[in-house]
């Protein structure tokens, strides 16, 4: 299936949609020293320190209820530390987060949803940034379509466009593989290994995937 | 703690040792619980809405436990000063509950809004969400008192015939000093109240900490 | 600052078409405060003044808007597409705003239905209803937005609403009722104006705090 108007990564340059400048590669870009957090009584997380620098690609191991997730909602700012120091160099306009829920609006269509994303991150040329996204991700034809109706590949795959649609520096995924079909992953596969100087934390418990870019990691038990 | 108790006889003494008011004779005494009372409970509230103003400023459990045991604090002399207030309009005239007597709306509206604060705390999870989301709501009943003393005052041309009037006493000397005292230990007994629970909280989230350590 | 403004609209747009599509919330409230006037006409006695009928209205709109309010939140906090907005640059009290207005909006609806019928089946509108309730409308749809973001994140969300709220809605309805029955009821709307102002100031500044982790 060949869209219309080609499919080639960073095609927003080629658009002449200017791409956001990017931090020095090397600089920290989140540190964490004893980060903890409870929830009622129970900690989930407790002690774990990381430093993250600028155009890395972090993994976060563990199997399930290690507190991958809880971890990746700190980093992003979802849930606020009980225990220890966090510090994220990165504003809210250019972090970019990929949950467990798509965060999407299931009686809006697919253009409505990231048009809202548009505007309420105030990108520059937001509609042909908006399709150039959504047939890098093969939803061109389904861009009017409810997301209600989609299948969990679908939303997974609009969803990451959401991640991605104001260019962040530093973008964190909870588990991306898990919910995306065979064509998702493909191209999921193909943006991490173009991820240049953005910065890149990955939650996995099969983390073989991403291993070979991986430049950091972390096991939580 | 001691002093509290102390402050407490005291109004024992006021109560046999002031004279009585002419018009109302025996009755009039409870005015000096009753008032009291109700002064401490805004005195609570404010001390808990004060808190709550810095737990949102600052953070951190130990102005949630603050607020939140000034609240409580809050709502026992709330509900004494119902109690009192309802005492002494049956003595007064006969009457359980008098729509026109500002005070007692005013404390049954609060009441029900700080009941429902602890119905808040109940339902959230424990966390910064839930001390900062109480600290929200105390600060709103707080704003709520003058709005709604303005209200029931509004209130009273438009719905209940003001029927029953009751002046202020008119205070000579002895019994302006007696309603100090009076004033005084419920101060001092609300505070020492709020500490004792204040630290037996403050015990009861150590041992939980402490417990889990351990396990 | 026109940013905020535009932040507000999309987010009060959004409402309003998730609305515009489901069809869940304002035709309910219709039903609602239609059936909640008949219900009074049977719990009213024969010699009933005028101000009761004018009371029932009162509490009928002031139900109805808890419809409204008590779903404000909860579809954000199911779906987890709160997370979304809290994550997005925009100022959270602008989150707020655009969910008041879309309430207001709702309220609005519910209240062109309500007040014909009101009028049809009790005695006819006068403009001093209609400016109270203009009022009262924004008090309400302020600290409702404010509670009800409160409730959503709590476990007994239903129930928790109408405990939070009604306290709080008490001067509003003293203003509202005043300002349809007294013979001075540029005092009740001067006070209604006075609430509205010192509580969706409050509303706007705490916000923030409410619906942050």
């Amino acid at each position: 299936m060949r869209p219309p108007h080609g499919d080639t990564l960073g095609s927003g340059r080629r658009l002449g949609i200017p791409e956001f400048d990017h931090p020095a590669v090397g600089r920290p870009i989140v540190r964490a020293t004893g980060l903890g957090r409870r929830f009622g009584g129970r900690p989930v997380l407790s002690g774990v320190d990381l430093e993250v620098a600028a155009g890395d690609f972090f993994v976060l191991t563990g199997p399930n209820g290690s507190g991958k997730t809880t971890l990746l909602r700190l980093l992003v700012g979802l849930l606020a530390p009980t225990a220890g120091t966090l510090e994220v160099h990165a504003e809210r306009r250019s972090v970019g987060f990929l949950g467990h829920e798509p965060l999407l609006y299931r009686e809006l269509t697919a253009v409505e949803n990231l048009d809202l994303y548009g505007r309420l991150y105030r990108i520059p040329e937001r509609r042909e940034r908006i399709g150039m996204l959504l047939e890098r991700f093969g939803l061109w034809d389904a861009r009017a379509e409810v997301t209600a109706t989609f299948s969990r590949g679908m939303l997974q795959r609009l969803a990451l466009c959401r991640a991605l649609l104001h260019d962040p520096e530093l973008l964190l995924l909870d588990e991306p593989f898990s919910a995306l079909d065979a064509e998702g992953a493909e191209l999921l596969d193909a943006e991490l290994a173009a991820h240049g100087a953005r910065t890149i934390v990955v939650a996995s418990h099969q983390p073989e995937r991403v291993a070979a870019l991986a430049t950091g990691r972390l096991a939580l038990t | 703690m001691t002093a509290a108790a102390l402050l407490v006889a005291g109004l024992g003494l006021a109560l046999f040792w002031a004279p009585e008011d002419a018009d109302q004779g025996i009755s009039q005494k409870i005015f000096y619980v009753h008032v009291p009372v109700a002064l401490t409970a805004y005195a609570a509230f404010f001390w808990a809405a004060w808190k709550a103003l810095r737990l949102l400023w600052k953070g951190g459990d130990r102005y949630d436990l603050e607020s939140y045991t000034a609240v409580h604090m809050g709502v026992i002399f709330g509900v004494l000063t119902l109690v009192t207030g309802s005492i002494w309009a049956k003595v007064s005239w006969g009457h359980w509950w008098v729509w026109s007597e500002r005070q007692l709306t005013l404390f049954l509206i609060l009441f029900l809004f700080y009941s429902a604060y602890f119905m808040l705390r109940y339902s959230t999870d424990p966390g910064p969400r839930r001390a900062r989301t109480s600290a929200v709501y105390s600060l709103f009943g707080v704003v709520l008192i003058p709005v709604s003393f303005m209200a029931i005052r509004l209130a009273e041309g438009l719905i209940h015939p003001v029927v029953f009037k009751r002046d202020g006493p008119d205070m000579d000397g002895t019994m302006f000093l007696t309603f100090c005292v009076c004033l005084a230990a419920m101060l001092a007994l609300a505070g020492a109240l709020y500490l004792l629970e204040l630290s037996g909280k403050r015990a009861d989230a150590n041992l939980k900490e402490l417990r889990e350590r351990l396990a | 600052m026109s940013g905020y403004f535009a932040d507000v609209a999309a987010l009060a747009r959004k409402d309003l078409l998730v609305e515009l599509r489901t069809r869940d919330t304002v035709p309910a409230m219709l039903l609602f405060v239609v059936s909640a006037l008949v219900v009074f006409h049977f719990a009213l006695p024969e010699e009933s003044s005028r101000l009761a009928a004018s009371g029932m209205l009162w509490i009928a709109l002031l139900f109805t808007a808890l419809l409204a309010l008590g779903r404000a939140f909860v579809g954000e906090r199911d779906q987890g597409t709160i997370d979304g907005l809290i994550l997005a640059p925009c100022d959270r009290s602008a989150i707020w705003l655009g969910k008041t207005l879309s309430v207001l909006a709702f309220l609005l609806f519910a209240e062109a239905v309500a007040l014909p019928a009101f009028a049809l089946f009790y005695e006819s509108v006068t403009w001093e209803l209609v400016a109270g309730l203009a009022l009262a409308n924004i008090g309400i749809a302020s600290v409702g937005t404010l509670f009800g973001a409160m409730a959503a994140a709590a476990r007994a969300r239903e129930l928790l609403l109408p405990l939070l709220f009604l306290p709080v809605a008490i001067p509003l309805i003293v203003g509202g009722l005043g300002a349809t029955v007294s013979d001075d009821p540029g005092r009740y709307l001067a006070f209604l104006g006075l609430y509205d102002l010192i509580f969706a100031i409050l509303s706007w500044a705490s916000f923030e705090y409410v619906v942050t982790e």
